[in-house]
């Protein structure tokens, strides 16, 4: 920035956006340090920050009630084959969008992200009935092609909304070099897309982790993701913050971890082509 | 992290990931739905005992109340098969049973017993005389109050008390500066909930759901004393946000020390006695009150465990409805945990044991279970079965429906009048969609 | 550039993700008609293998006349509104500060995005019980230590409560577009603008709003896809008491509470056709936007 910047301004900006963000994040804090109390703890009045014995036994009540890493690996399996499954599927069409766009191409568009405006309750009972005559329920491959299909819609978009940032010439440079389609796809076009795609990925990643209805109602013990591991810490008898807090605690991790390490991506690449 | 890491990594978790797809469990492994209740997570540490005496895995699948709810009736319409066992209530249990959605449990071992369940139990949990589903754990409601302040207050808790007493002790136990509460009722929105609450209550007031015709009674003056007694007690002693307590937030409420009285589930009683209260040692117990109409305020209910038909697994489940409902499962909990943690209200031969007749609460928990009948429930005549129900395949909706108008007014969003004229139009134009009128 | 057969190439990979998405509106939305134009209530014994009575428009008629309609469709509204309303302001103002330079930069943004990788149910649940529970809820120990009676949040604030919880879950997310589309910002004709001495509400006006609008737009079609078909937020705090009840938890308790899937499948259909209001005048905006 070719601007001077005082001391005086960066120190008030910078408390500013501290104070904001510590706020925002306090919740998500509060829970991961109410995990580490015990039941009682929880609710001391005054509420206690660091002044307390730390404790892991919420974990391992939680681990004993419910085995976490069945939960978590179908959560891994669940969210990563949609992604890949949605990415194969659109990335061709986003393709021929971007770069044979016809008159109906942004009425295509539009269509695909109207049908994630379908409520999700509205169609369980078709669903559920498509599911038992497929024997589908309960199984990941079902939950994957369903997640695949909600989160389609976005994937395609944001896909091609990258791709029309890449310059045609030099796909055209490729044909002229007698590249086919296939390899001006694979090595012209997918190389240059690579940010574009893996912020696809994650973000895509993250909404399929989070969904919480589908994975509830299509599963039984053998597919159930994290989501269905938390509904059952919500109430149980008794006093509960610190458990509830630790099963909260272990079903974002992941993903906020991931999240985390991987921010400076999904910083870069959430544009849905709102820069140009 | 790097990009090419980030993508490398999330390419080949996917992979990984496609890969176990569809992988399939194996036969001799059953699948069971459970609500998140103490009693039902004790038994799941149990399961290997089971599993070594049968060598029959259990998978669990266990959900808090009103996501359970949904799963199990959606895959019971649906026929949806992804459960061999499931566990419900005495509402669901004679309205899925009519429809044969359920095994009939009519052919259960001699040495399990059947005619040692409690009849009340037995009774709510058959359709025509067949039995659907076991009963796990039974119960009823009752007043459970705390001995100190009763005392500090100058009174003394009858037996059998009156409503009128309940108020005028919940005023005098109150105590606002040392956040203390006379009483701690339900006022949370939903059938189960709330609605459970304010239906048995209503019941002592001379209220009822439907008269022989079936048409809603919300109009009467039954139901608005019933109301206004409730707001204006839970107004005068009740915690502040009552309107969204459940059993779980006054049970939380109680066991801090934050309630002089409770009116709930018998099954609370060993939580409010046991190891997370810190009043223990100062709980006494009660019948629930009436108001000397004939009709005493407690419901009844069981949760039970029940066989979907078309399961693949009948036998199994059968093998594991009998070890979990029986006599021998008491006396493991029992040789484990001590007799104050065994499932309560179900057989007969537990309040018979001199063991069990020494724990605190099991005499008044027998007493309410006999003293309530859903078949007679109200003070005038009605035509469903069920206390704090009616056993009719509407009542979830309607009930869940008219206790949120109930909870909007507990709330004071708007008046108890405005409240019973909404739950009298739901509940007629419900009624009139399912064809009753 | 397009020559006919990259124009038939492209057809043809486009063709499984339309014909995927086609299926998958097409299929459920049929079997979602046929069932609002029957009786089907499967704990009286209907199924479709029985056969299920044709009614014609008696589910629509009722589902629209019923008392709990209308303030459903306001509630939607409102709720819509409201969460899109906080994001997009307080994103915008957040966007603007973490432009600015500022110590910990990386950490700042990185505590900010956080609640966007929580789990609705989670965050549903962090708030309602550690946050505004009225007796053990951090809320109402900030309000005693000042002296104040605590707020039962949840009943006596319900669709308030509601819309500050979904907005925090999606305020990083306005935050996160808006953020990048004000660092391309040209900051040479900010600064043009300041020597010329336009006043600071001067620029953010007349330059900077309008560089945001594209993002605007992005950002508030993608929450309203989002936050039409809300639900964990409601089934697990209010259970859609104390007027948070939305069209889509309308429709839940009439299919799952009632069990009466003809009169949900009606409404579901009216829940249809409010999306597609919303998202043609939505798409009005944003087609115009979306133009290059």
């Amino acid at each position: 920035m070719a601007r001077a910047v005082t001391t005086n301004r960066k120190i008030i900006t910078s408390a500013a956006a501290w104070t904001i963000a510590l706020i925002i994040f306090f919740p998500i804090f509060w829970t991961i340090l109410t995990s580490f109390k015990t039941e009682a703890q929880a609710i001391n009045d005054p509420p206690l920050f660091f002044n307390f014995d730390w404790t892991l036994e919420n974990y391992a009540i939680v681990q004993e009630r419910s085995d976490y890493m069945k939960f978590l690996w179908n959560s891994v399996i669940v969210a990563g084959g949609s992604t890949l499954l949605g990415i194969l599927i659109a990335i061709p069409a986003a393709w021929s969008m971007a770069f044979v766009p016809s008159k109906r191409t942004k009425d295509i568009l539009l269509w695909m992200l109207s049908t994630k405006m379908l409520p999700a309750v509205g169609v369980l009972y078709p669903i559920s009935l498509i599911f038992v005559e497929f024997n589908l329920l309960d199984t990941r491959g079902g939950l994957i092609v369903v997640l695949m299909l909600i989160n389609l819609p976005i994937i395609v978009w944001m896909l091609y909304t990258y791709f029309r940032e890449i310059p045609g010439e030099i796909l055209e440079a490729a044909r002229m070099d007698g590249a086919t389609l296939k390899e001006e796809i694979l090595y012209v076009l997918t190389p240059m897309a690579v940010p574009g795609i893996a912020s696809t990925v994650l973000l895509n990643f993250i909404l399929a982790w989070n969904e919480a209805f589908w994975t509830l109602n299509l599963t039984a013990a053998n597919a159930a993701p994290l989501t269905a591991f938390i509904a059952s810490y919500s109430s149980p008898e008794g006093l509960f913050f610190a458990k509830l807090s630790a099963a909260s605690t272990m079903a974002i991790a992941p993903i906020l971890i991931l999240g985390w390490f991987s921010q400076k991506q999904l910083v870069r690449g959430l544009t849905f082509g709102a820069v140009k | 992290m790097s990009l090419r890491t980030t993508l490398c990594a999330a390419t080949a978790m996917t992979l990984v990931a496609t890969s176990g797809v569809f992988a399939e469990s194996h036969s001799k492994t059953i699948t069971i739905a459970t609500v998140n209740n103490g009693d039902m997570i004790r038994m799941q540490g149990y399961t290997d005992t089971f599993t070594e005496q049968t060598g029959i895995a259990v998978e669990w699948v266990t959900l808090e109340e009103n996501v359970l709810r949904q799963r199990v009736t959606t895959d019971i319409t649906t026929k949806g098969g992804a459960f061999d066992i499931m566990t419900i209530g005495m509402y669901e249990t004679p309205i899925w049973g009519a429809n044969e959605w359920l095994v009939p449990l009519d052919d259960l071992s001699a040495e399990y017993d059947v005619d040692d369940i409690l009849p009340a139990m037995a009774g709510g949990l058959s359709h025509d005389g067949t039995l659907y589903a076991a009963p796990f754990y039974g119960e009823s409601s009752m007043v459970m109050y705390r001995t100190d302040l009763m005392e500090a207050a100058g009174l003394e808790m009858p037996d059998a008390p009156t409503w009128e007493f309940i108020r005028e002790a919940a005023a005098a136990m109150t105590d606002r500066d040392n956040d203390i509460n006379g009483i701690c009722l339900r006022g949370k929105a939903g059938w189960g909930e709330g609605g459970a609450f304010i239906t048995a209550m209503s019941n002592s007031f001379g209220a009822r759901w439907f008269d022989m015709d079936w048409n809603a009674q919300f109009d009467t003056e039954a139901w608005a004393n019933t109301l206004n007694f409730y707001k204006g007690m839970m107004d005068e002693s009740g915690p502040s946000g009552y309107a969204t307590n459940g059993f779980n937030e006054n049970l939380s409420l109680f066991n801090q020390g934050k309630c002089g009285m409770w009116i709930d589930a018998t099954v609370a009683a060993s939580f409010v006695t046991g190891d997370d209260s810190t009043v223990a040692d100062s709980v006494s117990f009660a019948l629930a009150p009436d108001n000397g109409l004939g009709k005493r305020s407690n419901w009844l209910w069981a949760w039970a465990l029940a066989i979907p038909a078309g399961t693949q697994q009948e036998a199994e489940a059968k093998q594991f409805i009998e070890w979990a409902t029986s006599k021998d499962y008491i006396e493991l909990v029992a040789a484990n945990e001590g007799w104050a943690n065994v499932p309560p209200g179900a057989r007969t031969s537990l309040y018979e044991n001199p063991d069990y007749q020494a724990v605190p609460f099991a005499q008044m928990t027998l007493d309410s279970i006999l003293s309530a009948d859903p078949t007679d429930s109200t003070v005038e005549p009605s035509p469903y079965v069920g206390i704090q129900f009616a056993a009719i395949p509407e009542f979830a909706g309607i009930a869940t429906e008219v206790s949120q108008e109930f909870s909007a007014a507990y709330a004071g969003q708007q008046s108890i009048e405005e409240a019973l004229e909404k739950a009298q139009a739901i509940t007629n134009e419900a009624m009139e969609a399912a064809g009753y009128r | 550039m397009a020559t006919k057969a990259s124009r038939s190439a492209a057809r043809i990979m486009m063709a499984p993700a339309v014909v995927l998405l086609l299926g998958w509106m097409l299929v459920p939305l049929t079997m979602t008609l046929w069932f609002s134009f029957t009786k089907y209530l499967p704990l009286r014994g209907d199924s479709i293998e029985r056969g299920l009575d044709w009614v014609g428009f008696d589910n629509y008629a009722r589902f629209l006349s019923s008392s709990s309609f209308w303030p459903s469709v306001q509630t939607t509204l409102i709720m819509v509104g409201g969460v899109l309303i906080i994001t997009v302001v307080l994103g915008i103002l957040l966007a603007m500060l973490l432009d600015q330079p500022i110590w910990g930069q990386g950490v700042v943004r990185i505590l900010v995005i956080a609640p966007f990788f929580v789990m609705p149910t989670v965050s549903a649940l962090v708030w309602k019980n550690m946050l505004m529970d009225p007796v053990n809820g951090i809320f109402a120990h900030i309000w005693r230590f000042f002296g104040a009676a605590p707020v039962s949040w949840l009943s006596d604030a319900s669709l308030s409560s509601v819309i500050m919880i979904v907005s925090w879950q999606w305020l990083p997310f306005a935050t996160l577009i808006l953020l990048t589309a004000i660092q391309s910002l040209d900051s040479e004709q900010l600064e043009a603008a300041e020597m010329d001495g336009a006043p600071a509400l001067k620029r953010f006006w007349f330059i900077v709003l309008p560089h945001l609008s594209r993002a605007i737009t992005i950002v508030i079609l993608i929450q309203t896809i989002f936050l039409l078909s809300i639900f964990a937020e409601i089934f697990v705090t209010t259970g859609g008491a104390f007027g948070t009840r939305t069209l889509t938890y309308l429709i839940f308790q009439r299919v799952i509470d009632s069990q009466n899937i003809g009169l949900g499948s009606a409404g579901g259909v009216y829940a249809i056709i409010l999306a597609n209001i919303v998202a043609i005048f939505l798409m009005r905006i944003v087609g115009k936007n979306l133009d290059t």
